[in-house]
């Protein structure tokens, strides 16, 4: 017999996208289709703030949170942003392995992916629990596209609080709880209140991530880590990508202009310009 | 520290008020020999449109395909909204509908709405904004009809084909779609805002639906300020992390702003510092402008800044280091000390 207090409690999934590190300076690739992948990666910055969201939740909730597990769809090496988010205090791993012939799946791919880990329940030990909160980063900085954590929350019907700078539960978590999700949106701030189970998107403000220590990190090593495919997961056929890639190719590169040497220079090239 | 940078310390805010949306205004001719039928979610806030939703038609005006509006609101309010859509220039159908959930833009209520409009009048094409509305709202949408969407495009090179930014725009990519409606959202500085004036669409009230939201609204907590809104406006001064504290923030950016009647922008590094609030910040992850003149003062200008800003007309920088990566992209470059050179400059500005 498990606890009473851990009966509800809520299971975290994280996913993480392993991306071009954030300060590389990214190249068009020979093929003029796509970019050079050949350059260091790292787990997306935003999904960083998601994990240390579910480790801080976990901190202060013990009980309230069963475990959190990261997962990450992509090919052989999204291991590596897997055993981060383990050292920052996952305490299990999904990676959905995508060959890397077939490039990385689409937003909508990856949801639905997610959306079927979801309504299996992930498996610990002999039971199957059920994922009360899944906390995704607002978008990656390599496709930009900013949609999977709400196309998730679609497919599960589930309510989406995305853009999130501050997330306040009003009681233990638990399914049906109540939490307030405070968004950034134009112009300010926007506060909405959802329940558990929803999607929420991280975003800058959120929190600071902690590092990986050293003793963690070998930690990590031993944690579980669970290796699918689409076809473990029945999904080789639902899901493909929709969109096609004809070209990538650099933005128009600005003129680099001139300096000036001294304010009013400056004030009067801006009124030669008819700027000011 | 979250408390602590939270926007209701910064004592600026007021609860539901709005920055004046002025629209640009242009007139677009279209052919109408395409087969694309296209629906445009419309994104208001105190009875005005939304400039982005603005040149989300100009975007979708570019297929030459019939365009339909959608417009959801509260009852008090929508009428009024619908009125001034259907006046649009190249708009031939205004739908709307209202709900308590729908006033908020709640995305659980909304979602749905926008599916079966889409169904009933199979639709080829939802434009949106790249807003934060049209980016909460249309992924969910476009899992609904189960279909890629394409995010912030700018421009349209066919009726399945777009060009968008990726990697914090270092790359264009040209996407093809092969879904049967695509999904689109629009990045509004890529294109002119469409006529207010000009069109005489025919309105129909179209009933909420279950418009039941799992997620309640609370509040909302908006920047006031008496500047133009940073995201339309013509001139931007910017701010960055050599800045070292709000109250400089105060003395130097906002004067420099006034001068030039500018809405003020910041960097990441300002605002994660505190130095401004969240609102103001212009990159990737901000507010992505592109006014007439941008000038970034104490900016090294980093990628991620970059992404946001590098569109505008012109572009000043002032900076200390001769070396800094704002100099390759600033049409006008200042190597001084802001504390010096913005002060001189404002009140040269002002005579």
């Amino acid at each position: 017999m498990r606890p009473t207090s851990a009966l509800h409690a809520i299971r975290v999934l994280v996913p993480v996208k392993r991306t071009i590190d954030y300060s590389v300076k990214i190249r068009v690739a020979s093929d003029g289709k796509s970019v050079d992948t050949n350059a260091k990666h790292a787990a997306n910055p935003f999904d960083e703030l998601s994990i240390e969201e579910a480790v801080r939740l976990k901190e202060k909730y013990k009980d309230g949170i069963s475990k959190i597990t990261v997962v990450s769809i992509g090919p052989p090496k999204s291991a590596d942003v897997l055993r981060t988010g383990l050292a920052m205090g996952a305490d299990d791993a999904i990676h959905v392995e995508i060959p890397e012939k077939d490039g990385s799946l689409e937003p909508l791919g990856v949801s639905k992916v997610l959306a079927k880990i979801v309504k299996e329940g992930i498996s610990t030990g002999d039971s199957k629990e059920e994922v009360g909160l899944v906390i995704a980063g607002k978008q990656a900085i390599d496709d930009d596209a900013s949609q999977t954590g709400q196309m998730l929350a679609a497919l599960l019907n589930w309510p989406q609080a995305t853009f999130a700078s501050k997330l306040e539960l009003l009681g233990t978590p638990d399914l049906g709880q109540e939490v307030q999700v405070t968004r950034e949106i134009d112009g300010g701030l926007g506060v909405v209140k959802t329940k558990f189970p929803f999607v929420m998107t991280t975003d800058l403000r959120l929190n600071e991530p902690r590092y990986a220590s050293l003793p963690n990190i070998m930690k990590a090593k031993k944690k579980p880590f669970k290796k699918l495919t689409l076809k473990d997961l029945g999904l080789e056929n639902e899901v493909k990508n929709r969109l096609e890639t004809l070209k990538v190719t650099e933005p128009p590169k600005r003129q680099g202009g001139t300096k000036v040497k001294d304010v009013d220079m400056l004030v009067s090239k801006l009124k030669e310009a008819g700027r000011i | 520290m979250i408390a602590t940078r939270s926007a209701i310390s910064l004592g600026k805010l007021a609860i539901r008020s709005s920055g004046a949306a002025t629209l640009g205004a242009r007139s677009f001719s279209s052919s109408r020999s395409s087969l694309a039928s296209t629906l445009l979610f419309v994104e208001h806030r105190k009875g005005e449109i939304n400039p982005a939703t603005l040149s989300a038609l100009t975007a979708a005006q570019k297929l030459g395909g019939d365009v339909h509006a959608a417009v959801v609101g509260s009852e008090s309010e929508v009428e009024g909204v619908a009125d001034k859509v259907a006046k649009v220039n190249g708009i031939s159908k205004v739908f709307y509908s209202a709900s308590k959930p729908f006033e908020a833009h709640l995305p659980e209520s909304l979602a749905p709405l926008l599916k079966s409009l889409l169904e009933k009048g199979s639709y080829s094409h939802l434009f949106a904004g790249h807003t934060a509305v049209g980016r909460d709202t249309i992924p969910r949408v476009a899992a609904l009809v189960d279909s890629a969407q394409i995010s912030d495009i700018i421009e349209v090179q066919g009726e399945d084909t777009f060009v968008r930014p990726i990697y914090a725009g270092n790359a264009l990519a040209t996407v093809k779609s092969s879904d049967k409606v695509k999904i689109i959202t629009v990045r509004g500085t890529a294109f002119e805002a469409a006529s207010t004036e000009g069109g005489s669409a025919e309105k129909e009230k179209i009933p909420a639906g279950s418009a039941e939201a799992p997620t309640e609204f609370v509040e909302e907590k908006l920047t006031v300020s008496a500047r133009p809104d940073l995201g339309t406006a013509s001139r931007v001064v910017s701010g960055g992390r050599a800045l070292k504290s709000t109250e400089n923030f105060a003395k130097y950016i906002e004067p420099l702003a006034d001068a030039l009647n500018a809405a003020v922008g910041a960097s990441r590094a300002a605002v994660d510092a505190g130095y401004a609030d969240n609102s103001l910040q212009v990159g990737q992850t901000g507010k992505i402008i592109a006014p007439e003149l941008y000038v970034a003062v104490g900016i090294s200008g980093a990628i991620q800044h970059l992404a946001g800003m590098k569109d505008s007309k012109t572009i000043v920088a002032i900076n200390k280091d001769a070396d800094a990566p704002i100099f390759q992209v600033a049409d006008l470059g200042l190597v001084a000390d802001l504390y010096d050179a913005v002060p001189e400059l404002t009140e040269k500005i002002k005579k």
